[in-house]
């Protein structure tokens, strides 16, 4: 309906983002056009769609400018004209990424796991929820946005309901009702911001930024409003203790289903927080920051302790993604530009580990039918290639130095150091708890000598290598030189965090070389000048 | 020379990455021989790159080395940068010179090894991740490697993962690590928001030039402490060491001896002028720290029967006497020590593993004894190595545990008692030791048919120990002709290399005695010079301890003959009661299990710790799910019973209707007075 309109404008003269939307969409329609008789038709057109839209992801990445703090590539039309609903689009540094990671993650999804039965609709729903995903990752409508991040729940409750493990009924309803329910505050405050925000724009308009550079909201007023969002983003995200759907929804989510919940979907709540909470109603969320600090801290720890207990693998990775998110949102309400850079590669790489985990956890799954760490064990032995796959990716989730999973879980603690720091101290500690969690898990599933049941447990096979390739590839690159994406994330993380400084009296920028120095004992001349000169050169860069 | 800096780490490198891509290819031995090649190669490259930082002027000689800018976002800029300077490159000296030779004797440990070239590959990957530990230009890069080596020493404590204790092992080694890391992680961020940079010339210039308040450098000095307790195997956090023998004998040897457990000393060094301008405490709880740690491992050692446990405890002994020099501000002691309990321990665990290997899998020294004769290149270099330790001259150990006790005398007579004790007790444990392996009683020809039964059974359930020997079920099958055997050429080599090493340490560092030519006195300290020494710096008592004028300095040629005295009488209580069994020996039960210590933390953590766990496990379904789950019932009830209020009768309407404005209107006149 609104593809007409979808014309050029920003990047050259084609609609990227507005493509990136409707190629799943189309894909989706076509999936279910297909013959029952001819399945492989139906893989194939999703395949194809869904590679395609990566592919316009990567091309996206290409054309970016990283230099530009602002959103790019912006799609501008009008929709529902007398409500000032539009259909905006737009990409910038915090949201490029995640993009990014929807568009690779659904094709590999898609690739690497079979559903048991009823393909095609499977398909179609995947596909649904790309579409729905990158909706909500580009929109720059509150309106389009909330239909978005409502079409994305669709999809998932049929994948879970559907195709599903045996307790998929229940999972798929409570993940429903919840984030619904959750939903229905967000949309009430985001019709409530139009109205009052139309006083001082002279109209009414759902257009995000328009009401955030221009939208003149009483303090108070805003603060219900913020909450009123909040809770729609706390409950994806899901912040403690808000989360207890989501270790019901990964256990009995099919693989694909948990791959992209715990990938991309999550990530609509942080990513919500930053984009909604942080840039509508900067003064509520720092007024409100304590209780955000204090839940994000509570959730890494209780979350670790959780998820050290768990007999079921999938719900152990379950409960750390509810650890991992804790670190994100802590990033968020630090306001300041490393905690922030961190919250969002943080989003990326635990999008990419946590959703490679999920692919094992798949895996083991196919092989043995159990997911009962009990029922596992001497893995490494039978399977040595296997097992040194999964130990890069969980060293990722535990936060080693070299692999992606510290770089944005480091950002965010030292950044956060700054204004936050005792909730920082305690958030700091559940990195030890990442370590017990998941090494004890492995010790149990993969060490110690294989049983009758484990001894035949077949190897990695080919075609699951070249879908965990990306994965570690991502996992080393973003590691070693985490740079590129450090440098495009950043000008926008700046922007935001001026605009939460322009807005509210927090210390967003605290001045760091209040204890500097300078010593010169005589016999460390050349080397003084080496440093002063290296570092001034940063600065400038 | 320096610029090729990168090259140290960038071989290991290779190694690691040809070993993973074609580690299975190249096979037996020559994925072990490209290995040692390649730390071989690094150790050239350190080798001459300390000539040409001999060759400049004191002045010149640091140089960062700039790869790429690795972590920028805004105020936080952290390169991966390398820096090279007098401290770096010995470290690198003595890691890649004493990582090759253990490389080399790897070959002939790990032969019949099914995992032959993966240990190889972890091998390399460690010593990558200990040259950037050392390398490294500020803290991040440093705690790169930091973590890098704790990753592998897991990787290689659990080497032979198919046995549960040894899994055990790895992950407590890698968890009680993490304690210490959080104290690293939390001295970054509050150096960065002190002085806006992680680089240790920064860090260290604010120190010097007194602008880092006293709080500061404070917490970044008792935080790193943290990090190097769970490093370095202090008190309270030792207690993953002993576990990690479980590891092949050339890893105790490399990682949890010569070079990783250092790696807390080092950095204590590193940042030493913070340590300086912190508050006093700091470096006392540092050399208390160190000192009881000494204490207590010592005593702890002297009844364990497992050859390697014994070399265990006596190394997290010897690395509380490098804390004891580091609070007491010995820098250059410390590094001393470092460098000579790298030779000699190193010598020692590889002297245990010929021994083991020797005696097909035996650890336990009760069936040991009389070794000498069949293993005579073994045992010599053993008691070379055991000469060192026990601080008899010359050989390295002496002079560098002698210029701790000064140091610790000066500063303090109580450290220095705890200090001179512990000497007396490792010259026990170790003459105990070598008796009980190479003199003494044969004890295992006695017995050699009932111990081969026993040991027969063991190898059935734990197939992976006999990876550990080669054709082990070919000797252990020929009843009766059970002999002890001497060790390849491979693997005693190294072997004579570190015991030439070990009796000759001592010339880098002879202390200012009339005897010594002057020129050939104290050179690392003057090769140090730069790292530890400060002239002009406004904060009182930073660098290197001054201790000139104290009675300890006036007298140290008398504190010289104390320490022979004492090792002397260590080493002649040994021979007495485990040689000439002149006395009953005296090993009781509670220092066989290390005071209980280990056995309590094992009870907190299995017992009491994991039942909150569990609490919070069990919490989490029954009372944050429970609740979300109540008033999803709760909603539900209460449709049911709207549901019966819709009767669809009008007057039943109308009267609540009624009910409603009556109650509307009693609450407009009563409550808020309106009529």
């Amino acid at each position: 309906m609104i593809a007409a309109e979808a014309t050029s404008v920003g990047a050259g003269a084609f609609p990227l983002l507005s493509a990136m939307i409707f190629v799943p969409m189309i894909g989706a329609t076509a999936v279910l056009l297909t013959t029952k008789s001819r399945p492989e038709f139906a893989k194939l057109i999703a395949l194809l769609s869904s590679g395609m839209t990566g592919a316009l992801t990567i091309y996206m990445l290409k054309e970016f400018d990283r230099g530009d703090a602002g959103f790019q590539m912006v799609s501008k039309h009008d929709w529902i004209e007398q409500w000032g609903i539009g259909w905006h689009l737009g990409v910038d540094g915090i949201s490029l990424f995640l993009v990014v990671l929807t568009g690779i993650l659904f094709p590999l999804a898609i690739v690497g796991v079979t559903p048991h039965h009823d393909e095609k609709p499977y398909l179609a729903w995947l596909l649904m929820l790309e579409a729905g995903v990158m909706g909500s990752f580009l929109s720059l409508d509150l309106f389009l946005f909330f239909i978005f991040f409502e079409i994305v729940l669709v999809p998932m409750y049929f994948l879970i309901g559907g195709w599903g493990y045996e307790n998929r009924e229940y999972a798929a309803t409570k993940f429903y009702l919840y984030t619904f329910l959750g939903s229905a505050f967000m949309f009430v405050a985001l019709i409530a911001t139009a109205f009052i925000a139309s006083d001082s724009l002279g109209g009414v308009t759902f257009d995000l930024v328009e009401i955030a550079e221009g939208g003149n909201i009483a303090t108070t007023t805003a603060r219900w409003l913020f909450f009123g969002f909040a809770i729609a983003f706390a409950v994806k995200v899901p912040i403690f203790p808000l989360h207890t759907w989501l270790p019901d929804a990964h256990t009995q989510a099919p693989t694909a289903g948990s791959v992209v919940l715990a990938g991309v979907m999550l990530k609509l709540g942080t990513y919500g927080f930053l984009r909604f909470g942080l840039y509508l109603f900067p003064e509520a969320a720092v007024w409100s920051r304590s209780l955000w600090l204090t839940l994000a801290v509570i959730g890494i720890i209780y979350g670790a302790i959780a998820a050290t207990m768990q007999k079921d693998l999938k719900r152990l990775v379950a409960y750390s993604s509810v650890a991992h998110l804790g670190f994100i949102v802590l990033g968020t309400f630090a306001f300041t530009s490393q905690a922030i850079t961190g919250s969002v590669i943080q989003m990326v790489n635990h999008g990419v580990s946590t959703g490679a985990l999920f692919l094992f956890v798949g895996w083991i799954y196919e092989r043995r039918k159990t997911r009962q760490i009990a029922e596992l064990n001497g893995l490494q032995k039978v399977a040595p290639i296997f097992a040194a796959g999964f130990m890069v990716v969980m060293l990722s989730s535990i936060g080693v130095p070299g692999l992606n999973g510290f770089i944005g879980e480091y950002l965010i603690l030292l950044g956060s150091f700054q204004t936050a720091r005792w909730w920082t101290v305690v958030a700091t500690a559940g990195v030890i708890l990442a370590a017990l969690y998941l090494l004890w898990a492995y010790q149990r599933v993969f060490h110690g000598e294989p049983d009758e049941d484990n001894q035949s447990f077949p190897e990695l096979k080919l075609k699951e290598g070249l879908i965990l390739l990306p994965f570690l590839v991502a996992i080393v690159f973003t590691g070693v030189y985490p740079k590129p994406l450090l440098d495009r994330i950043e000008p926008s993380v700046d922007r935001l965090v001026a605009h939460v400084a322009a807005n509210s009296d927090v210390e967003t920028d605290p001045s760091y070389t209040t204890q500097r120095g300078e010593f010169d004992n005589g016999h460390g001349e050349e080397h003084e000048d080496d440093e002063e000169s290296h570092s001034e050169e940063e600065g400038e860069e | 020379m320096v610029e090729l800096v990168w090259l140290i780490p960038a071989f290991p490198l290779v190694g690691f990455l040809t070993i993973l891509i074609g580690g299975r290819k190249l096979g037996e031995p020559l994925a072990g021989l490209f290995a040692t090649a390649m730390v071989g190669a690094s150790f050239v490259v350190a080798a001459l790159t300390y000539f040409d930082l001999l060759g400049m002027d004191e002045a010149e000689r640091s140089h960062t080395e700039t790869l790429f800018s690795w972590v920028p976002v805004r105020d936080l800029q952290i390169d991966m940068a390398f820096l090279v300077d007098p401290l770096s490159i010995t470290m690198c000296l003595f890691v890649t010179g004493i990582g090759s030779l253990i490389h080399l004797y790897s070959i002939g440990y790990m032969h019949g090894d099914p995992k032959f070239s993966k240990f190889f590959l972890y091998l390399n990957l460690f010593v990558l991740s200990m040259t950037l530990l050392i390398l490294g230009s500020n803290l991040l890069v440093t705690f790169l490697g930091w973590e890098g080596v704790g990753t592998c020493s897991y990787f290689l404590i659990s080497f032979w993962h198919t046995k549960d204790a040894n899994a055990t092992a790895g992950k407590k080694a890698f968890v009680t690590n993490r304690i210490g890391d959080f104290g690293v992680m939390l001295a970054m961020f509050l150096a960065f928001g002190a002085v806006g940079s992680l680089d240790y010339a920064v860090i260290n210039d604010s120190a010097l030039a007194g602008t880092l308040t006293q709080a500061t450098a404070t917490g970044i000095a008792a935080l790193l402490f943290l990090g190097a307790v769970g490093k370095s195997a202090q008190l309270p956090l030792y207690v993953w060491l002993p576990d990690a023998m479980a590891g092949p004998t050339p890893v105790s040897a490399l990682i949890h001896a010569a070079t990783m457990v250092t790696a807390g000393v080092y950095l204590m060094v590193r940042v030493n002028p913070v340590l300086g301008a912190a508050a006093d405490w700091v470096p006392t709880l540092i050399a208390y720290t160190g000192a009881i740690t000494a204490l207590f491992a010592a005593t702890i050692a002297l009844a364990q029967n497992d050859i390697k446990k014994v070399l265990a405890y006596s190394t997290v002994s010897q690395l509380g006497y490098m804390f004891l020099a580091v609070g007491t501000g010995a820098y250059v002691a410390a590094i001393f020590h470092m460098v000579t309990h790298a030779f000699f321990k190193a010598l020692l665990f590889l002297g245990s593993g010929s021994v083991i290997h020797g005696m097909h899998d035996e650890q336990d020294m009760r069936k040991m004894g009389k070794l000498f004769k069949f293993m005579p290149v073994t045992a010599s270099t053993f008691i070379v190595g055991w000469l060192a330790i026990a601080g008899v001259p010359p050989f390295a150990g002496f002079w560098s545990k002698d210029e701790i006790l000064l140091f610790a005398l000066a500063e303090s007579p109580i450290l220095y008692v705890i200090g001179i004790v512990t000497a007396i007790l490792t010259a026990f444990y170790m003459t105990r030791q070598v008796v009980m392996t190479f003199f003494g009683e044969q004890k295992w020809g006695s017995h050699a048919n009932e111990a081969e039964a026993a040991h027969l059974d063991e190898a059935v359930d734990e197939d992976d120990a006999e990876a550990d020997a080669p054709e082990p079920v070919e000797t252990h099958g020929a009843h009766g002709e059970f002999k002890p055997h001497e060790s390849p050429p491979f693997m005693l080599l190294p072997l004579v290399v570190l015991a030439g090493l070990s009796i000759v340490g001592g010339i880098i560092q002879l202390s200012s005695l009339g005897i010594i030519p002057k020129s050939a006195q104290h050179k690392l300290l003057d090769w140090l010079h730069p790292i530890v020494e400060f002239e002009g710096s406004p904060v009182e008592g930073i660098g290197e301890a001054h201790i000139d004028g104290t009675w300890a300095y006036d007298n140290k040629v008398l504190l010289i003959f104390v320490a022979i005295a004492c090792a002397l009488v260590g080493i002649a209580a040994g021979i007495a009661v485990y040689q000439r069994k002149m006395a009953k020996a005296i090993e009781p039960e509670l220092l066989a299990r290390g005071w209980g210590y280990d056995d309590a933390i094992s009870w907190f953590m299995g017992k009491p710790g994991r039942d909150t766990f569990q609490a919070v496990a069990d919490g989490d379904a029954k009372i944050v799910d429970g609740a979300v789950n109540g008033v999803a019932v709760a909603v539900r009830e209460t449709a049911e019973q709207v549901r019966k209020g819709q009767t669809g009768y009008v007057r039943q309407y109308a009267g609540v209707i009624g009910i409603g404005v009556v109650l509307l209107l009693g609450w407009f006149v009563v409550i808020r007075g309106i009529l």
